[in-house]
């Protein structure tokens, strides 16, 4: 199995007709079983078509030609009209909204996280690639063109997190390389606040059983990692989790932010060596070299193995 | 990106909260006047971004106009944190019976804005929260319903207070939730907010930040407090070498080859993407490397675009070789980064097999580029080589050892 998407989804490319959504619609057509894409919009550009999809002014409009209701969309439109894309989205049933945009003011992610709290969607961005399910779906530009995603990607038992898009491909290259394919790859955004942390996904991956081990990759900046030793902590978590953590450099220097938006140390609690305590004490192992994940992630799914079939022998 | 205290405070006054008579000035004649103006003792005010103003010497207080105009001079001429004063602030020296805290910030995990309050101001909110946390309150609130009164109320409440304390500071408490949200900013702090003797409010110090992304709405409001559209007030100004690469970035709208910062080191790096560069940079420092700088490649930038950063790295004093390094590209191609590195060596009148110590590139498009690399000479690697490999042997290389 895997979470958020799969084969069945359907969804829309909010922004179709831009330069990267035509693309991206082009790579999710191309990947896997193919993206059940029943549409996009671009205000004045009905009746046009993006790689056969058709093209809408309105979400209604898409949803009205799809006749039911339409399970996702990837929204790529310039920021100053994404606040409004998500709330167009959400008020017209949408459930899952992947948001690409980059540099949208805090503000406007804010408003759209609320709403969509309670409207019962969920969003994954911004500034984000998106999701992949290896072999079987893709929604966004992540991992790129089918070919390239199909050589990074694998399906198999683990979970990706990554606050890095490109990131999240290395990463799985790396595990696919040494025999771990992906239940789901998900690369949830580099902003200061983003729809979907860490520890909001876990419970998707925790009742996934395909998944048997998460790999995040992680950055200075925000309190989502401790969030995630919380959670992790307060759940008792079935699921080992290893972390990559990137930006140690950046605990010297206060006040720059290097490689996202939300990559910024502004005090104690934002900075690299404080993250990796924390992650430490709720018994998450963070890797010095991107390498050495694929072994340590298979050394804790199999010590929770035995530890599991030790406790079933003991009753 | 943050603001002077006077531009602060003109933010709070035109949000309606009620702030001292204060003056800003540029010179010690004026500061005199303001002070005759105010008529009375006077407290003068380095204008400068960094903290610490106070042990510094940049606060100073005066009994006359004459006293604030050499203090004035005095603290134009002081340097704080490595940054030369804007200017000075002339503010009344206000009767003040009792400091208050009030400010808002975003929380990250409950995606929200959160106003803190406070009867114990005037010193550092968190000292407070921790020796005191019975004194300071936090109240979320949503980001789609107005802020309202009674969540003013509730936040003062909290803390104890009550009576006519608690009535006065609500609407304060509500005009600072609405200015944090309708000019985005990112902090909103009044500290102190000081209660006179007649039990009326008044802010005597602001702190405020606006977020980099939305100062695109606010273009009247920053023209008309005097903010430069260039104006970044970074942690540190931006070096000419910084500029140069802000510069290379700017010259074409497709992609990003930019976001230059300068180290002083003998290896230069064309690196990216953003999660990337991070981990790039990471690992060459691990293995004993000294950066001459980071940098941000991605997007799929322009030959030219890739050149030009690759030049400007070659060519800053000291950089011995080039390391050009990226995480799996999926948009960006490799045969296009490649083309640019290298007729950058070529340009500058260096061989490429020489100059790039490594490129490790892997993803779409790399068949075409590793053939160019090829027919260079420049040695290269794929995905079966890590970051950390990709970076350990460029260390190596222009250390002429074996690294780490």
């Amino acid at each position: 199995m895997s979470i958020l998407i799969d084969a069945d989804t359907t969804f829309i490319v909010q922004g179709i007709t831009g330069r990267e959504a035509v693309n991206l619609v082009r790579e999710c057509l191309d990947y896997g079983a193919g993206a059940k894409i029943v549409g996009g919009v671009t205000p004045g550009r009905l009746g046009r078509e993006v790689h056969g999809v058709p093209v809408f002014d309105t979400v209604a409009q898409a949803v009205e030609h799809h006749g039911g209701p339409i399970d996702g969309s990837v929204v790529t439109v310039p920021p100053a009209f994404t606040k409004d894309a998500v709330f167009e989205a959400i008020e017209n049933q949408i459930k899952l909204i992947v948001v690409v945009t980059e540099r949208i003011p805090r503000r406007d992610v804010a408003q759209m996280v609320d709403l969509a709290g309670m409207r019962r969607a969920r969003i994954i961005g911004p500034n984000c690639l998106g999701i992949i399910v290896p072999d079987v779906v893709k929604m966004g530009g992540i991992g790129g063109p089918a070919k390239n995603a199909s050589q990074a990607y694998t399906p198999g038992p683990i979970g990706v997190i990554s606050r890095s898009g490109g990131m999240t491909t290395e990463m799985s290259s790396t595990l696919s390389a040494a025999g771990l394919g992906q239940s789901t790859a998900v690369s949830i955004g580099g902003d200061a606040i983003i729809g979907s942390t860490y520890a909001e996904l876990m419970p998707l991956f925790e009742a996934d059983q395909q998944t048997q081990g998460i790999v995040i990759y992680t950055e200075p900046g925000g309190r989502m990692e401790a969030e995630l030793s919380q959670w992790v902590l307060a759940n008792q978590s079935r699921l080992p989790v290893v972390a990559f953590m990137a930006g140690r450099f950046m605990d010297e220097m206060p006040g720059m932010s290097f490689g996202h938006a939300g990559t910024i140390v502004e005090g104690k609690e934002d900075t690299a060596s404080e993250k990796i305590a924390r992650l430490t004490s709720a018994g998450i192992a963070v890797a010095e070299r991107i390498e050495e994940i694929p072994e340590m992630i298979r050394a804790r799914i199999a010590e929770r193995a035995s530890s599991t079939s030790a406790g079933a022998g003991v009753r | 990106m943050r603001f002077f205290e006077y531009e602060a405070r003109e933010i709070v006054k035109r949000a309606g909260i009620p702030v001292t008579d204060y003056g800003f000035t540029t010179n010690p004649a004026q500061a005199r006047e303001i002070a005759q103006r105010i008529g009375g003792p006077t407290v003068i005010k380095s204008q400068v971004l960094s903290g610490g103003r106070m042990k510094a010497g940049g606060v100073k207080f005066a009994d006359d106009p004459q006293q604030a105009e050499a203090h004035a001079r005095e603290i134009l001429a002081l340097e704080i944190g490595g940054q030369e004063p804007r200017g000075v602030l002339v503010d009344p020296r206000a009767d003040v019976e009792q400091e208050y805290y009030a400010g808002v910030v975003w929380d990250g995990t409950r995606k929200q804005p959160v106003m803190i309050f406070s009867p114990v101001g005037g010193i550092d909110i968190e000292q407070v929260a921790e020796e005191q946390p019975e004194k300071v309150s936090r109240r979320h609130f949503s980001n789609i319903l107005p802020f309202s009164d009674f969540q003013a109320k509730e936040a003062i409440a909290a803390t104890g207070v009550s009576g006519s304390a608690l009535t006065r500071l609500t609407p304060i408490l509500t005009r600072l939730a609405k200015l944090f949200v309708e000019n985005d900013m990112t902090l909103a702090e009044i500290n102190p907010l000081g209660r006179l003797a007649d039990g009326s409010f008044i802010a005597l110090d602001a702190h405020m930040e606006i977020e980099n992304e939305a100062r695109g709405r606010h273009k009247r409001l920053l023209a008309e407090l005097g903010v430069g559209e260039q104006e970044t007030r970074q942690a540190r100004e931006p070096t000419p070498f910084e500029i140069a690469g802000e510069q290379i970035d700017a010259s074409d709208h497709r992609g990003v080859a930019g976001n230059v910062t300068e180290f002083d080191g003998n290896l230069g790096l064309v690196i990216g993407a953003g999660g990337g560069s991070l981990t790039l940079f990471d690992a060459v420092r691990a293995h004993g490397g000294r950066p001459a700088n980071y940098c941000e490649i991605g997007g799929n930038p322009s030959v030219a675009k890739a050149c030009g950063l690759a030049k400007l790295v070659l060519s800053k004093p000291g950089v011995e070789r080039i390391a050009v390094m990226m995480s799996i590209v999926s948009n960006t191609r490799v045969d296009i980064v490649a083309r640019g590195v290298i007729k950058a060596c070529l340009e500058l009148g260096h061989d490429p097999a020489e100059k790039i110590a490594i490129f490790r590139i892997p993803g779409a498009w790399e068949e075409e580029g590793f053939k160019i690399l090829e027919r260079y000479g420049v040695e290269y690697a794929d995905r079966s080589v890590s970051l950390n490999k990709a970076a350990r042997r460029a260390v190596e290389k222009i250390e002429g050892v074996a690294a780490r």
